[in-house]
């Protein structure tokens, strides 16, 4: 039931060094399988989210490659969608331009677009708030959007960079429960930062811990939970405990 | 914290806040009432010969508005002033812009720009009169050295302080540099750029008295001076007095565009 599916995305041999002369990543190889979610975890400066950029094509390696669908990249591109940490929504524009804002870069028509952005708005529960600004909107709404923008696009895989940690613990579990939800019937591929064990282990199928500077892959944990059951049922199931303290287990070496 | 406040402050405004609007307007008015009466009270005692009461100014502003000279001052003094700001608003606007797009650019013009912030226009203007002689071109210069360094600022600032985030955002969905620049760093400019177009007013009002008291009395400038000249103070005291009024309105109103068009949280997304 956990074999891994063929990769979609492929790192090889990625390091990266930041003009300061910070070594960030040194070596990584991951295999990324298709329509599964996996999560890189790590303590903070282990270089999960430049990793993530750079898979974005929004960084450059300095070493190494990305390949999708067995192609290297260079540059971001249609197939990959990233949900921000910050959110990055237009400030100026309602949820229903934010939400078609990726379609509009690429010239969809405005008819067709805002009819994709309303379906993918209730989609993530936000039917009936098309009209609205971001600074209306709470945190885990706003995060809601970021999303709905990144599913518009139709992208293959989804890049979510530590996208709930700026909202409140309530509603950061209602969102995994939701994304859970949203993502069972669709076939993406989503890779995922987070710095929270319970919150890597809740959502993914494959985890892939980090050690701190420079950033290497030190372990790959597969659960082999399956994610169509209850979110109470997963957070009781065995595995995810002895998950989490495996996990802790690594990661705890890395604190100081 | 937050309830402990309101309780506190809510016996004490309880009757303001039934009709908080109304009272303020109150409060401003008896504010104003009080200021025109000591200056009322200042000009009787008197404080000096050269200063009027507020009701002879009053009297001395009706007239001068009667007999239209009031008017023909603005018409003279407004002319400089607006195609000096025209040509802030364009050139100025687009040079800030530009300084924000391109680093060449910007090592270019900034020290410029930066030194003009800095310097005292008022002694250039005798440099402006010597090179451009005493009309129209040396008074509109004198408006677009001292308005265009704030509205150049402000409009590099806006383009510089782009958030980061959201130029990734627009990169990562595969926007293009124009797009980036047009859907992104000109949008989230606009409000920087248009404050700097009102404090480019206000110095640009500055300028133009500046010049009109400095280079040859023309406009407002002239009925200053002439008034100050034949001792006739009521007369120059409402020159002055409208002029304070006229840049006061207009700027008030600047700053109502300014909020109706970009509210002041608009920045944080």
């Amino acid at each position: 039931m956990s074999t891994p599916a063929p990769p979609i995305v492929e790192v090889v041999e990625l390091g990266k060094t930041y003009e300061t002369g910070v070594e960030a990543l040194r070596g990584v190889n991951i295999a990324f399988p298709r329509a599964q979610l996996t999560t890189l975890l790590g303590p903070s400066g282990c270089g999960k989210t430049t990793l993530l950029k750079i898979i974005a094509g929004l960084l450059r390696a300095d070493s190494g490659e990305v390949r999708v669908l067995g192609k290297r990249v260079d540059g971001p591109g249609p197939e990959r969608a990233f949900v921000f940490q910050d959110f990055a929504l237009l400030p100026w524009a309602n949820v229903l331009r934010n939400v078609a804002f990726g379609l509009e870069l690429r010239g969809v028509a405005r008819g067709e677009r805002e009819e994709i952005a309303r379906a993918r708005i209730a989609e993530v529960g936000l039917a009936g708030f098309e009209a609205s600004y971001p600074k209306e909107l709470s945190g885990g709404m706003r995060q809601r959007v970021g999303l709905a923008r990144a599913f518009a696009v139709d992208a293959d895989i989804i890049l979510m960079d530590e996208p709930f940690s700026s909202v409140d613990e309530q509603t950061r579990r209602k969102f995994q429960e939701d994304l859970l939800g949203l993502l069972a019937h669709k076939q993406k591929t989503v890779i995922f930062v987070t710095h929270s064990i319970e919150e890597a282990v809740y959502v993914s199928d494959q985890i892939v811990l980090l050690s701190p500077r420079p950033g290497r892959v030190s372990r790959i944990v597969r659960t082999g939970i399956e994610h169509d059951r209850g979110p109470d049922e997963i957070r009781r199931d065995r595995r995810y405990l002895d998950a989490v303290d495996e996990i802790w287990q690594v990661l705890r070496a890395y604190v100081t | 914290m937050r309830e402990t406040r309101a309780t506190a402050a809510g016996a004490a405004t309880a009757v303001s806040s039934i009709r908080p609007r109304a009272a303020r307007l109150l409060w401003q008015l008896a504010s104003f009432a009080l200021f025109f009466a000591l200056w009322e009270a200042a000009g009787r005692w008197p404080v000096s010969a050269a200063f009027p009461a507020f009701s002879e100014t009053l009297a001395a502003l009706g007239s001068m508005l009667g007999d239209g000279s009031l008017v023909r001052a603005y018409g003279l003094t407004l002319q400089p002033l607006a195609i000096g700001l025209a040509l802030c608003a364009v050139a100025g606007v687009a040079f800030g812009i530009g300084m924000g797009l391109s680093r060449t650019v910007e090592w270019f013009t900034l020290p410029i720009f930066i030194i003009l912030q800095a310097a005292p226009m008022a002694a250039i203007i005798p440099l402006i009169t010597y090179m451009y002689g005493i009309g129209l071109t040396s008074k509109v210069l004198a408006v677009v050295f001292l308005a265009v360094p704030v509205i150049v600022m402000n409009a590099y600032k806006g383009i510089r302080n782009t958030s980061p985030s959201l130029i990734q955002m627009c990169r990562s969905f595969l926007g293009t540099r124009r797009q980036e620049v047009l859907k992104i760093v000109l949008p989230h400019a606009a409000a920087l750029i248009f404050t700097g177009l009102r404090l480019g007013v206000a110095m640009g009002f500055i300028g133009i008295v500046i010049a009109e008291l400095l280079i040859t009395p023309t406009g407002i400038g002239d009925l200053i001076t002439y008034n100050s000249s034949v001792a006739d103070y009521p007369r120059m005291f409402a020159a002055i007095a409208s002029l304070v009024v006229v840049a006061s309105v207009s700027l008030h109103l600047l700053e109502r565009v300014e909020r109706r068009l970009f509210p002041v949280d608009s920045s944080i997304a």
